[in-house]
């Protein structure tokens, strides 16, 4: 009975980490590539999840099956997202490349307020029904007491997503160009590199995460609100600092420890002070390891 | 083949070159010696289109390249080793290579290459994989030399390529500059403030203080000359 407890915690924790870890991979990335926190990353988030709700509901009322809505509703988050990270880039941190590193930390959080009232605006401000994508899966019945289809499909398809990364980043001529930037800028014009490609490649990889995971996670919850993107927003931020801002194994990791945390303190202390227990965390990581757990503060050789 | 003319340069209020005129001609080897600061490195970067110049002109193949980005500038075949070599250090030693041949798509032609810079140094070879920061000053060296072969350059931008490396080393670097000029016909601009050295190893010479030339000539002549004995050989 305890060991159940236990494991079920540990599940719920694993499901919670991976998204998490999903959004922190954007904040990791684009801090790595041009050093700038984005805070507006919650923001495309949230994007994401709307995109899937609309998508979605008009597939569903023109009758498609519900694997076509599925895929369909996930690509256009996907899409739309991306388009949105793209623009973010262009409009508010381009022009400010060469600013102060504080001018682009404001526009960012500019950035997010803009894009929280324009949906605010564009939709409403009461939390709106999210359709149950992932279905309840019939070749699942006999373990869904372990683990529910939505929060497996959450784990198989995180763990997809990341193989597909980790390739794109080792293996792929854009990955290493992406590699590059991040740890010399001008070494990488000089081979002839195009940043400002490299750039927003990034935040269009760094969006499409963000979207898989509010598609997941709203699919999951079963409602949506325009404020969704902001507490999501900061807990991948804690996730990716106490990971090791820059790092991308480190945001995978912040991403799961951050969520196992959560659940097994709600589960075994109070489900009143989640947050806390984030946060208090991420203060421990901080004061004992200022670089996060796997970031690097190492000298560099010359 | 490279034609720079009153190139001025700043960096936001100084002024960093002050109508900078050099020629290069195609299959030579050029050499600007210098004080620190005397603005050798800015000449470098404003050539590759890093700190591109406020004013005047800088010809490549009859293509003025001043306003051009530095990518563009790479594909026409002028890449740079810059100053303290900057490998990519958390790249392996062929991913550093890849990367210097990024913007190729001919896969036969950079596989010869690759081939060609490994027989060049057999130490990258052997430790092609790994990563750029653990290898030594002269073995980095040789690899931002090779990395910078790899676009298969018709004009070799060298910043400072003996800096910090025991003499031994910078005598193999320096005959593995001469025989790059000598066997594919690459021209060479070579900034250096060991004067001695390279004039030796070029045909002709250019001399730098703040921002401007102040000498140009045959490298023997330089060699000779009385002035750039005192100050830049130490004679």
């Amino acid at each position: 009975m305890e060991l159940e407890y236990f494991f079920e915690l540990f599940l719920g924790g694993l499901v919670k980490g991976s998204i998490y870890a999903l959004i922190a991979l954007g904040y990791t990335m684009v801090y790595g590539v041009v050093e700038l926190i984005n805070f507006a990353h919650g923001e495309i988030y949230m994007l994401g999840a709307y995109t899937a709700l609309i998508v979605a509901s008009v597939l569903t009322v023109l009758g498609f099956p519900q694997l076509a809505i599925v895929v369909m509703a996930g690509l256009a988050a996907i899409i739309w997202a991306s388009a949105y990270g793209y623009t973010v880039e262009k409009v508010a941190y381009k022009p400010l490349r060469k600013a102060p590193r504080l001018s682009p930390l404001i526009s960012a959080i500019g950035m997010s307020i803009f894009l929280q009232n324009y949906v605010l605006l564009a939709q409403t401000d009461k939390f709106l029904p999210f359709p149950e994508l992932i279905p309840e899966f019939e070749f699942w019945e006999p373990y869904s007491h372990i683990i529910g289809s939505p929060s497996l499909m959450i784990l198989v398809s995180t763990v997809i997503i990341m193989m597909l990364l980790t390739y794109i980043i080792k293996y792929t001529t854009m990955g290493k160009a992406m590699r590059a930037t991040a740890q010399d800028r001008t070494m990488a014009m000089l081979v002839g590199i195009s940043v400002n490609k490299v750039i927003s490649f990034t935040f269009v990889i760094g969006s499409s995460l963000a979207a898989v995971g509010g598609v997941l996670v709203a699919s999951q919850m079963g409602q949506i609100n325009f404020y969704i993107g902001f507490m999501a927003g900061i807990k991948a931020f804690t996730a990716a600092v106490l990971g090791g801002i820059g790092s991308i194994p480190g945001a995978v990791l912040g991403g799961l420890v951050l969520g196992m945390t959560e659940s097994l303190a709600t589960g075994y202390i109070s489900s009143d002070y989640e947050d806390v227990f984030a946060f208090a965390l991420l203060v421990l990581i901080l004061i004992f390891r200022p670089a996060g757990l796997l970031g690097r503060n190492t000298t560099q050789k010359v | 083949m490279l034609k720079l003319s009153h190139v001025n340069t700043f960096y936001g209020n100084i002024q960093a070159l002050k109508g900078l005129s050099i020629e290069i001609n195609e299959g030579e080897i050029i050499t600007l010696i210098g004080a620190n600061g005397a603005g050798k490195t800015t000449t470098l970067m404003s050539i590759s289109g890093v700190v591109p110049p406020r004013s005047g002109e800088i010809i490549f193949d009859g293509v003025p390249i001043h306003a051009m980005s530095p990518e563009k500038i790479v594909k026409m075949g002028l890449c740079q080793v810059p100053e303290g070599r900057r490998i990519f250090p958390q790249l392996t030693i062929l991913e550093n290579l890849d990367m210097g041949a990024y913007l190729r798509e001919d896969k036969d032609g950079v596989q010869q290459d690759l081939d060609y810079v490994m027989d060049l140094f057999p130490i990258l070879k052997e430790r092609r994989n790994q990563a750029g920061g653990t290898l030594s000053g002269g073995e980095q060296q040789m690899l931002a030399i090779s990395r910078a072969l790899m676009a298969r350059p018709r004009l070799l931008l060298l910043d400072e390529p003996s800096l910090g490396l025991a003499p031994l080393i910078i005598r193999q670097i320096f005959d593995i500059i001469a025989r790059i000029n000598k066997e594919n016909g690459t021209t060479i601009f070579l900034v250096e403030q060991n004067a001695n050295l390279a004039l030796k190893s070029a045909h002709r010479g250019y001399v730098m203080e703040n921002g401007v030339v102040t000498l140009s000539d045959t490298a023997e002549n330089l060699l000779a000359n009385e002035e750039v004995k005192k100050a830049y050989l130490g004679i």
